[in-house]
């Protein structure tokens, strides 16, 4: 399965996804410049974290102008997988290929540290290695993850089960409490309604090697390939 | 020339004659300029550097020692680490957002100008009192979010270092930052201008008018007068770092760079000055060709700017294309701004017009030294002599430990640390505030990096030379807790007015305490930087000399952190409890004391203990270990409960009196622990190496009982986490 790592010039969780892709999956992996406007033979698109153009501007708002988001785009579009983390999630909504908005967390801060998910889905290829309703812990490390969308967005995003995961205590339970950065009903990853490109504010390749202290993460990364190998169903 | 101009620069009658006699003439406004600059304390260390000779320079492991833009270490396998310390303590004093940012920005460029990837960043920062004071809340957070916000950019993690509250950093907090890079030793790159006739190139941002002069003014004591030096801090650019890295990286490795300086501290006149001095040649550099945003600058300014983000390379002749198309793929300028010629001189056209000219090495070798006037001052010998005997009993010596675990530097740092990205480049084996020290791992190998930074003023400002030992020898204790070998120091020398004698002797006697425990423990200096100045009206802040230390770990599966870790482990001490209360954080926070003679330290006995806890490590006999530091055994012991959420049951037997065994700052202590079953094997290897040692209890259940003669502390180690965690994010929330 061949992934291609998107960089763009102010992305800095791109060495990290790829190092995961090529050392722990030992899968092909290559970077693609944002400058570029093609993309070939490519199975899986990683966004990865960063700060897309500096991000001075709305995070993300700037990235969606670049050459290669034609591409991305039309991959998406015809069913491409897609894994926006972080910087990538904001990316996405910012395309629009996935609804609502990531804005300021409410403590005005930056926050990194780890947080619990509950897995909702894992009939989708991101996440099909988990148990529904697993409990996982993965690091979150952003300024603007609150996650937002009209009441009709949120409503429709419950109602198709799009939300992927929320963030909860370490019972599983998706309390105000476990919330790091006050994102609507807890949500920490959405999938789109075709369920073929999911973003994620926490970041699954900063634990996904036990030496790391936790491999929680890995399981995203490994029912891609499994998904892939599989057939696609 | 008017007499006050030179004056206003800072420099005395003296030095404006001998820059008369090296020109030969009297200098223009321009040569003035670049003369003031460097020669200000800031850039020559005109004052330092007789005394920082004598620091160990030099060891097998060292690859680079002081005098480039960092230093290098030999890490085996024919990598290397490249580590400096820089402190950033008047901009952040007057703009604590910009200014600590660029101090990260500034310090990165230093560790990637030799070619490095910096993998890491640690900080080392003091503020006045946070319960007492707004301006040091106002201080604190917006230094912490500088540092956040340039570091979490640019991607490189925060994973270290050290914060403390004093009343004496209340107007002037210091902020160091240090850095660390990785590189293959083949790729080393150095800052010269070697061979006439190469292009000298101007990379990065554009120059524009933030920052003049801002080496002058890190050369002066702070007044009311400093807020109007606003404009003497830059404004930092993270993203566009972030691109001047990955371009100056992928450039290094094509071969075509001859040298390659960061313009920091005055900027373009420091650059090609020190550059074309280590290699004996001269620059010429049309100012009309250097990239400016803005209009009108004049040649003075353009060549004091210290505009952040910008680099001079000096390139082979006839690869500039090349060097361009690098730089334009990461959306940045590369322009041809003049060459090295073989005259030594430094000279500056715009245009057809040469508007100064000056031998390179008069603006750096020749600079004066001075070696000021040293005499031990007054306050000394009566608070060495503080008469602690007759302090009460302590009534509640559990209440006491809540008390201490709740001052602000003793305190969980968690609010800090959390603001930084510590994990970008998943390399962090130890986040902060679960070891002793930060632990790195070195992807594609077994080996780690440990690093810390290290620095109890108090014990400095109550005896400098011993202050001094004890700041290196606890830098290196924290490395050999969680396994590391200690390699190699980079300081960062923060001191008051050195023109005071006192001030100077505080500085003279710190290095000499230094000079011996680097020595001793075989950790030679590679460099860092000298931070005089540091006062405000008149006072000065406390002593601060920051050892930042990198260690070596040979398998990071080996890596042992603090938390006491499983039910029944027996909890050893290994070294001795003395009768010691001086300079203690419990005599300044629960007597308001600063009082006494630091602890005792024998340098000997303390390589004794490093060298016999590398090889438990080794031998995997711990659970874990911690060093005895700030607050004591009491607070030690409760730092390992609460890190692993477990209680202990501990029993104390000596006759010491319940203050200086709980709370005394006793050195070349460390609190490990390990399984039962290993307990025997770990003892024999204690007395077989002739190390004091002592069993002090086990692990185990949810309260930390620790008994003596005549008291007994019982506390729910939850509680406890409270009181440690919720100190400092109550106080800045409040």
């Amino acid at each position: 399965m061949r992934f291609g790592v998107v960089v763009f010039p102010g992305s800095n969780c791109d060495a990290d996804c790829f190092h995961v892709v090529d050392k722990v999956l030992e899968q092909p992996a290559e970077y693609l410049w944002h400058g570029q406007s093609e993309m070939k033979d490519i199975d899986c698109l990683i966004l990865p974290g960063g700060f897309s153009y500096g991000d001075y501007l709305r995070t993300g708002a700037i990235a969606r102008f670049s050459a290669l988001m034609d591409s991305i785009r039309e991959f998406g579009e015809k069913g491409g997988l897609i894994l926006g983390i972080c910087n990538g999630f904001q990316v996405l909504t910012e395309m629009g290929l996935l609804p609502g908005a990531l804005i300021r967390n409410p403590s005005l801060q930056f926050q990194c540290h780890d947080t619990y998910l509950c897995v909702e889905r894992n009939d989708t290829p991101f996440t099909c290695l988990y148990t529904k309703k697993q409990i996982v812990r993965v690091p979150i490390a952003h300024g603007e993850g609150s996650y937002v969308a009209d009441r009709e967005t949120l409503e429709k995003l419950e109602e198709k089960g799009q939300i992927v995961f929320r963030y909860c205590d370490e019972h599983g339970a998706a309390t105000v409490a476990a919330n790091p950065n006050g994102s609507q009903n807890n949500i920490a990853g959405i999938i789109n309604e075709k369920g073929n490109i999911m973003g994620m504010m926490p970041h699954p390749e900063r634990c996904a090697e036990d030496i790391l202290g936790n491999a929680d993460g890995l399981f995203v990364f490994k029912s891609l390939v499994k998904w892939w190998q599989e057939g696609g169903n | 020339m008017k007499e006050a101009q030179w004056r206003e620069f800072g420099l005395t009658d003296q030095e404006y004659e001998m820059i008369v006699r090296l020109l030969e003439r009297e200098p223009n406004d321009v040569e003035l300029g670049m003369f003031s600059v460097m020669w200000s304390e800031h850039c020559s260390y005109k004052n330092s550097k007789n005394v920082l000779r004598n620091f160990p320079t030099s060891g097998p492991q060292i690859l680079q020692g002081p005098g480039e833009n960092a230093g290098i270490i030999d890490i085996g396998d024919g990598q290397a680490a490249v580590f400096k310390i820089e402190s950033h303590n008047h901009p952040s004093a007057i703009e604590p957002y910009q200014g600590a940012a660029t101090g990260v920005g500034g310090i990165i460029r230093d560790i990637f100008t030799m070619g490095a990837r910096p993998i890491a960043l640690l900080d080392s920062l003091r503020f006045g009192s946070l319960s007492k004071s707004k301006k040091s809340r106002f201080l604190f957070n917006g230094v912490v979010a500088g540092i956040a916000g340039y570091g979490n950019c640019i991607g490189i993690p925060t994973v270290g270092g050290e914060v403390y509250f004093h009343p004496s950093y209340e107007d002037n907090c210091l902020v160091n930052v240090m850095c660390i890079g990785l590189i293959e030793q083949k790729d080393i790159a150095k800052g010269t201008a070697a061979g006439p006739g190469n292009p000298v190139m101007v990379v990065g941002a554009r120059t524009g008018r933030d920052g003049i002069h801002g080496a002058t003014f890190a050369s002066e004591e702070l007044s009311e007068a400093s807020e109007e030096k606003r404009p003497a801090v830059q404004v930092g650019d993270p993203f566009m770092e972030k691109l001047l890295l990955e371009a100056c990286l992928e450039l290094i490795k094509t071969g075509y760079v001859v040298g390659m300086q960061d313009m920091g501290a005055a900027g373009l006149t420091s650059s090609s000055c020190e550059m074309a001095s280590r290699a004996g040649t001269g620059i010429e550099m049309d100012i009309a060709r250097i990239p400016r945003r803005e209009t009108g600058m004049t040649p003075y300014e353009i060549m004091l700017s210290e505009s952040q983000e910008r680099m001079l390379v000096v390139a082979k002749k006839g690869k500039e294309n090349e060097v361009k198309a690098i730089f334009e793929k990461w959306g940045l300028e590369a322009v041809v701004v003049g060459q090295v010629t073989d005259d030594g001189f430094m000279t500056l056209l715009d245009g057809d017009k040469i508007i100064a000219r000056i031998p390179a090495k008069a603006l750096t070798e020749e600079c004066p030294m001075y070696e000021p006037e040293a005499t031990e001052p007054a306050y000394l010998a009566k608070a060495q002599q503080h008469d602690l005997s007759t302090l009460p009993e302590i009534e509640d010596c559990g209440q006491t430990l809540l008390a201490l675990l709740s001052t602000p530097t003793i305190a969980s740092k968690e609010w800090v640390f959390r603001q930084y990205d510590y994990m970008v480049g998943i390399n962090t084996i130890v986040a902060p505030g679960s070891a002793d020290a930060a632990v790195l791992r070195i992807k594609g190998t077994k080996k780690g990096l440990a690093c810390t930074t290290d620095c109890n003023s108090r014990y400095v400002y109550l005896d400098p030379y011993r202050g001094g030992q004890i700041a290196v020898a606890e830098a290196a204790r924290n490395l050999i807790c969680t396994g590391a070998k200690p390699l190699a120091v980079t300081d960062c020398l923060n001191f008051g007015n050195p023109e005071k004698p006192e001030i100077f002797w505080q500085f003279r006697e710190a290095v000499k305490g230094m000079s011996e425990a680097c020595n001793i423990l075989d950790t030679p200096v590679t460099g860092g930087n000298v931070s005089f100045y540091n006062e405000t009206k008149g006072e000065a802040v406390f002593p601060t000399p920051v050892v930042g230390m990198v260690g070596l770990i040979d398998d990071i599966a080996k890596t042992v952190t603090m938390d006491f870790k499983n039910e029944d482990d027996i909890i050893i001490l290994l070294g001795q409890n003395k009768d010691e209360l001086g300079g203690s954080v419990f005599l300044s926070s629960i007597h308001g004391l600063e009082a006494g003679k630091p602890p005792e330290i024998d340098l000997q006995k303390e390589k004794l203990l490093h060298l016999t806890t590398l090889n438990l490590i080794d031998r995997g006999l711990l659970s874990s270990a911690h060093d005895c530091a700030e607050g004591g055994l009491a607070v030690a012991i409760s730092e390992c409960c609460i890190s692993g959420r477990i209680g202990a049951e501990i029993l104390l037997t000596e006759g010491i009196k319940a203050a200086s065994l709980l709370f005394g700052e006793s050195q070349s202590r460390i609190i490990v622990s390990t399984p039962k079953e290993k307990v025997d094997q770990v003892l024999n290897i204690l007395s077989n190496a002739g190390l004091p040692y002592k069993v002090l209890g086990n692990v185990g259940g949810k309260e930390l009982n620790i008994t003596g003669t005549g008291w007994k502390i019982r506390l729910e180690v939850a509680v406890m986490e409270d009181k440690y965690r919720e100190a400092i994010s109550c106080l800045m929330n409040s």
